[in-house]
């Protein structure tokens, strides 16, 4: 399967060009970018690790390519997210946020279960199945 | 026009009857207040009555006045609380139509009652019978009014935090056939279009608990197929749970099984009434819930020029309300919608100050404080083919609701929602890369069908769809005459 959180996931992977387009229009816009990784892919994992901090005061897309690449060295088998930060008045959160790497083609996804409760009723829980081995052996 | 004669506080209140305009409520010298409520109404005076004293008499009777003078009138600081009609001016191009500005004091509305408000100024006045028909266009609230409510539950952002979904319009299909789906098959077409890439499914405004289908039931199968399709995409689905019911205690029982089996998001009908909207904002509020407002029965008084409602005054109350999501129109969909009229309505629901804009049908500028934005619903005869369209026309934060054009797929309902997807974050991507959509909207389509099936044949089915006609609720000015 394919995990489609983030803004792009339904089109083909991004070459760096087109990333670099993309943080080019966030600039453009005043946005902030932030590089995160993860290898827990929960779509209720909010809090990705960070790749240093927002890069608040770069206008160049090279610089934030160059440390994109530098997580991707670092960290190849986890996913990695761009987004952009806007901190003006009433938004005050993020603008974009697309998936720019993931560990394999092949994503194992998630399991659902489901425990029976009252009347009909279910509790759902789903987790993903790479979760089932500890953090940094996952995607392995 | 008359001048008008200014009576002494005696003759005034001497018993009988005097014309509006000479009871106060005629003040072309008064100033508005930063604190008070501005109404612009478009008035049709009956046949051989002069246009000021049917304006006064629309203030009037929105506000103090009754037909007759009444001597209890001077035990309150009456000028106070007097509509004032400040401003009339005759509508472009139109025979004996006139706009009339009232001002209202904030002391005549109870703080954070939507329903108090319109029982004021639109109620007994619009069947007056000196009228032969009367328009609320738009109503200015002032910051200190706005500010007595608690607005949207959840808001265009915090909404967004929550599904973890940025940067694009979100989007919907509502299930058809909106009627007559036993629950069991009414899951099949949420989950499809869900797992297909959906962001949203949605109940229609009149499925509530039918022979066919118990509402219970409906739940049941909802959440196994939002919980199922979450599983298959590892993102965060929702489907409209429509609450509707007869009595605000049923309501409030659907709430809660929706919110027991974990809905993000529950929807009611604009029939139900501002204070069971606002009710159920405020549970809505206490509960974490995404609230969906679908406009029922509006078209009844606000597509008619002449008479009823403006929607741009609905979608004011509706923010004051408190409601996360709003229908407001498409422009290039089945239903009515000029694109100045209905940018309009999106500014009132998404801005934290609106300017006064004749040209959109902004009459005032409207202050929102610190209120929460509402996400603008595009509903209605729309397609994947129009996607360049709707995002020139609409922007980012709206959601788009594709429901022919998702179930009425040729390959089924999940390859209906993954043309749009791919559709939407094509087109979001050629934007983002400064391509010009609209120029280039049907090229951009064609390229990223190349790698999608689903979305080549979506083009091809509805390739020829336009609602082309003419919209009979459109602005009143423009920017220069047009020559017929």
């Amino acid at each position: 399967m394919r995990i489609t959180q983030g803004t792009f996931s339904f089109l083909p992977d991004f070459t760096d060009e087109e990333i670099a387009a993309q943080i080019r229009y966030c600039m453009s816009k005043g946005w902030a970018m932030n590089i995160e990784f993860t290898d827990d892919i929960h779509p209720r994992n909010t809090y990705w690790e960070m790749w240093g901090l927002p890069m608040f005061d770069v206008d160049d897309p090279a610089t934030v390519m160059y440390e994109l690449n530098e997580c991707r060295k670092a960290y190849p088998n986890c996913y990695i997210r761009l987004s952009a930060y806007d901190n003006s008045k009433g938004w005050e959160s993020l603008r974009l946020s697309f998936i720019v790497h993931r560990p394999t083609d092949d994503e194992p996804g998630f399991r659902l279960e489901r425990t029976e409760n009252w009347s009909r009723t279910q509790r759902y829980k789903i987790y993903p199945y790479a979760t089932d081995k500890p953090q940094g052996e996952r995607y392995r | 026009m008359n001048e008008v004669k200014a009576r002494s506080e005696k003759e005034r209140y001497k018993p009988g009857v005097i014309p509006y305009k000479e009871m106060g409520y005629w003040r072309p010298e008064y100033e508005p207040k930063d604190t008070d409520l501005l109404a612009c109404f478009r008035i049709t005076p009956q046949e051989g009555v002069d246009p000021e004293e049917a304006a006064a008499a629309v203030a009037g009777e929105s506000s103090t006045a009754t037909w007759t003078v009444v001597w209890t009138d001077r035990l309150t600081d009456y000028d106070r609380y007097r509509g004032k009609c400040y401003h009339i001016e005759p509508v472009p191009g139109k025979e004996n139509q006139y706009f009339a500005y009232i001002a209202y004091d904030i002391d005549l509305f109870e703080p954070g009652s939507v329903v108090n408000c319109a029982a004021s100024i639109i109620g007994n006045v619009f069947g007056f019978k000196p009228l032969r028909a009367l328009r609320l266009e738009d109503i200015r609230f002032p910051e200190a009014y706005v500010r007595t409510f608690d607005g949207p539950p959840t808001g265009i952002v915090i909404e967004r935090e929550r599904l973890d979904k940025f940067g694009r319009p979100l989007l919907g299909a509502t299930v058809k056939p909106k009627l007559g789906l036993s629950a069991r098959n009414y899951g099949r077409v949420v989950y499809e279009a869900l797992k297909g890439g959906l962001d949203f499914t949605k109940d229609d405004e009149n499925i509530n608990s039918q022979p066919f289908m118990h509402w219970r039931d409906r739940w049941l199968y909802v959440m196994e197929a939002v919980n199922k399709a979450q599983a298959m995409t590892g993102e965060v689905k929702g489907h409209y749970l429509n609450v509707t019911a007869a009595t605000m205690e049923e309501m409030y029982e659907r709430a809660e099984f929706a919110k027991e089996l974990g809905s993000v998001i529950i929807m009611i009908d604009l029939v139900i009434g501002w204070t069971a909207i606002q009710s159920m904002a405020k549970w809505c509020r206490n509960n974490d819930m995404i609230l969906h407002l679908h406009r029922a029965g509006h078209s009844t008084y606000t597509r008619q020029k002449d008479h009823g409602v403006s929607f741009r005054v609905i979608a004011k109350w509706a923010r004051l309300a408190g409601v996360d999501h709003l229908h407001a129109g498409t422009v290039v969909g089945k239903l009515e919608g000029d694109p100045y009229t209905v940018r309009g309505f999106y500014d009132v629901l998404r801005e934290d100050f609106v300017p006064k804009n004749l040209q959109h049908g902004i009459f005032f500028d409207q202050p929102w404080g610190s209120l929460r934005k509402v996400m603008p619903v595009a509903s209605g005869g729309i397609h994947a083919g129009q996607m360049h369209q709707l995002l020139h026309y609409l922007g980012e934060d709206v959601v788009l609701q594709f429901g022919g054009g998702t179930i009425g797929h040729p390959m089924g309902i999940a390859a209906g929602a993954t043309a749009n997807r791919v559709a939407l974050e094509a087109m979001i991507k050629a934007r983002n890369e400064g391509r010009d959509i609209m120029a280039e909207g049907p090229q951009i389509l064609e390229e990223a069908a190349k790698h999608c099936l689903p979305l080549r044949q979506a083009l091809e089915t509805w390739k020829d769809v336009t609602f082309d006609y003419a919209s009979t609720d459109t602005p009143d000015f423009v920017p220069t005459a047009t020559p017929v």
